[in-house]
């Protein structure tokens, strides 16, 4: 089985322009930001949440906190995964509870991530609200799950793949879709 | 590649950077200890076997936690009820359990070498609590990260292990393990549980070396790991309580031969008074308890690489290999 690239979704440039707009709209849309953070989920999540969080702080120096959430554990499918699942940690600075959360995420796709996401949140504890930003919506939803904030909205079809590349992950920085072929 | 494995019998045959993932895959099981809502789902519907012909409370008690915290159930096989006692050998009362369809075994046996034994002949993967004389694995690790934790990191330390090393499966683990790391070994106590067979103990190539006099084995130490003395067993070098507390028992003067900031780690259970002074055990280098935690952490890592999988291969996945859960069609995206 072959990967094809089929082309470019987002440069380096317009994926900067998107955080900086996706920043502006939850700020905007938050209604105050005193019990608002930032919940990256691992891995390609985490450098974006600290992005938008420093965006944020170019607006009005708002300081949002950012947490950093690993899902393993929570997956649904890790008894097909699990012998090459590697655990990281989590890292949430700040207590849940009564927080005005915002999880964030590079590709939304079946959803399932972002159910794994919610109960690892919940056993840390009853937050006030959880809201989903993401920089991809390719749809294909499995789960009634859907994304308040979002990049980019592609339609996609099942065989192709979102691939996300940021310079804090991967060393290059664009969105590209690609395709199996064979 | 992720390192994989079927078992955990022993910390000998692992090498450095399987011991590190171990470490470090413990440290997401750490952070859960501190939640208010300790129970995962990760292992639910899976059952841990735990057959201790051995008697332990803290081990097993430990296991049962860990196994319980990502949401496995427990079969438990305690000594004193056991069939053992009505003459069934120890492979039948294996396969009787292993007929009920556990996932893995959990196995502690007064016979060195018997977890390894059981593991040749089941199929499901088996982890050692503690064999005879040989190793507690589960212990080197939670041992280690403990080290790792308070100094930052555990390469090239100055070890002292003190007291029964001879027929102490936890000082053999943590020499297996630290010796890996370029850490330099004392063994400390009266010389018949300090056999210089001992000095060959460890990983090829590691420094250990054996001494009978407490001052001399805490001078520079990092670390100092307290052994529980059996005081069974004090007729072997033929002391007498009193006289091993005042050759050996590790107090804050004499700790205070050690380096600046060293740590003291026992197995437990300790006996206060006799082994290791109570200002010692409650002081601030004291790690005792660190380690009660830690154990649960390692041992829901242990028991999450073994059982945490389907027991079939995973998928080959397509794409970047740097998470292939990610880029696999089957990924929860």
């Amino acid at each position: 089985m072959e990967i094809k690239e089929k082309g470019q979704l987002m440069s380096a440039a317009e994926i900067d322009r998107t955080l900086q707009r996706l920043a502006h709209e939850i700020v905007e849309k938050s209604g105050g930001t005193k019990e608002l953070a930032l919940v990256g989920i691992r891995r390609r999540g985490v450098p974006l949440a600290e992005r938008i969080a420093k965006a944020m702080r170019g607006i009005d120096g708002v300081d949002v906190p950012v947490g950093t959430l690993d899902i393993t554990l929570y997956r649904d499918d890790l008894s097909k995964i699990a012998p090459h699942a590697v655990l990281a940690s989590s890292n949430m600075p700040f207590g849940v509870d009564e927080m005005d959360l915002v999880l964030v995420d590079d590709v939304l796709y079946t959803g399932r991530t972002i159910r794994a996401a919610m109960n690892g949140l919940f056993d840390l504890g009853r937050p006030k609200r959880v809201r989903l930003c993401v920089l991809i919506d390719r749809g294909h939803r499995e789960m009634p799950i859907e994304a308040q904030f979002i990049g980019r909205s592609v339609q996609t079809s099942p065989t192709e793949i979102i691939e996300v590349r940021l310079r804090e992950v991967d060393s290059q920085e664009r969105v590209m879709i690609v395709d199996r072929v064979g | 590649m992720t390192p994989r494995f079927r078992d955990l019998l022993a910390l000998e045959p692992l090498g450095a950077d399987e011991l590190t993932f171990l470490l470090d895959q413990s440290k997401p099981f750490q952070e859960i200890q501190k939640h208010p809502l300790k129970k995962l789902a990760t292992l639910r519907g899976k059952s841990v076997a735990l057959a201790f012909f051995e008697n332990s409370t803290r081990t097993r008690i430990s296991f049962t936690t860990a196994a319980a915290r990502l949401g496995a159930d427990t079969m438990n096989l305690q000594a004193e009820s056991s069939s053992l006692k009505k003459g069934e050998s120890l492979l039948d009362t294996v396969h009787t359990l292993d007929a009920m369809k556990p996932d893995c075994l959990v196995m502690r046996h007064a016979a060195s070498g018997a977890p390894d034994f059981v593991a040749r002949h089941l199929s499901i993967p088996v982890i050692n609590a503690g064999d005879g004389t040989h190793e507690h694995p589960t212990q080197g690790l939670l041992d280690a990260l403990t080290i790792r934790d308070r100094r930052g990191s555990i390469d090239n330390l100055n070890v002292t292990i003190l007291g029964d090393v001879a027929h102490s499966r936890v000082a053999r683990s943590n020499m297996h393990l630290l010796g890996k790391f370029g850490c330099r070994i004392t063994l400390c106590g009266p010389a018949m549980w300090v056999p210089k067979e001992l000095e060959k103990a460890g990983p090829p190539g590691a420094t250990i070396r054996r001494t009978t006099c407490l001052n001399e084995a805490l001078e520079g130490a990092d670390v100092v790991l307290v052994l529980r003395v059996q005081t069974e067993r004090l007729h072997e070098p033929a002391l007498s309580a009193e006289e091993y507390i005042l050759l050996y028992q590790l107090n804050a003067e004499r700790l205070r031969r050690a380096r600046p900031g060293a740590v003291v780690l026992h197995p437990g259970p300790m006996n206060r008074g006799i082994e290791i002074s109570p200002e010692v055990a409650d002081g601030p280098q004291s790690c005792v308890l660190e380690q009660v935690t830690n154990g649960i952490a390692v041992r829901m890592a242990t028991l999450f690489l073994l059982i945490g999988g389907g027991g079939e291969e995973a998928p080959q996945a397509a794409g970047p290999a740097e998470q292939p859960a990610r880029s696999s069609t089957h990924a929860a995206d």
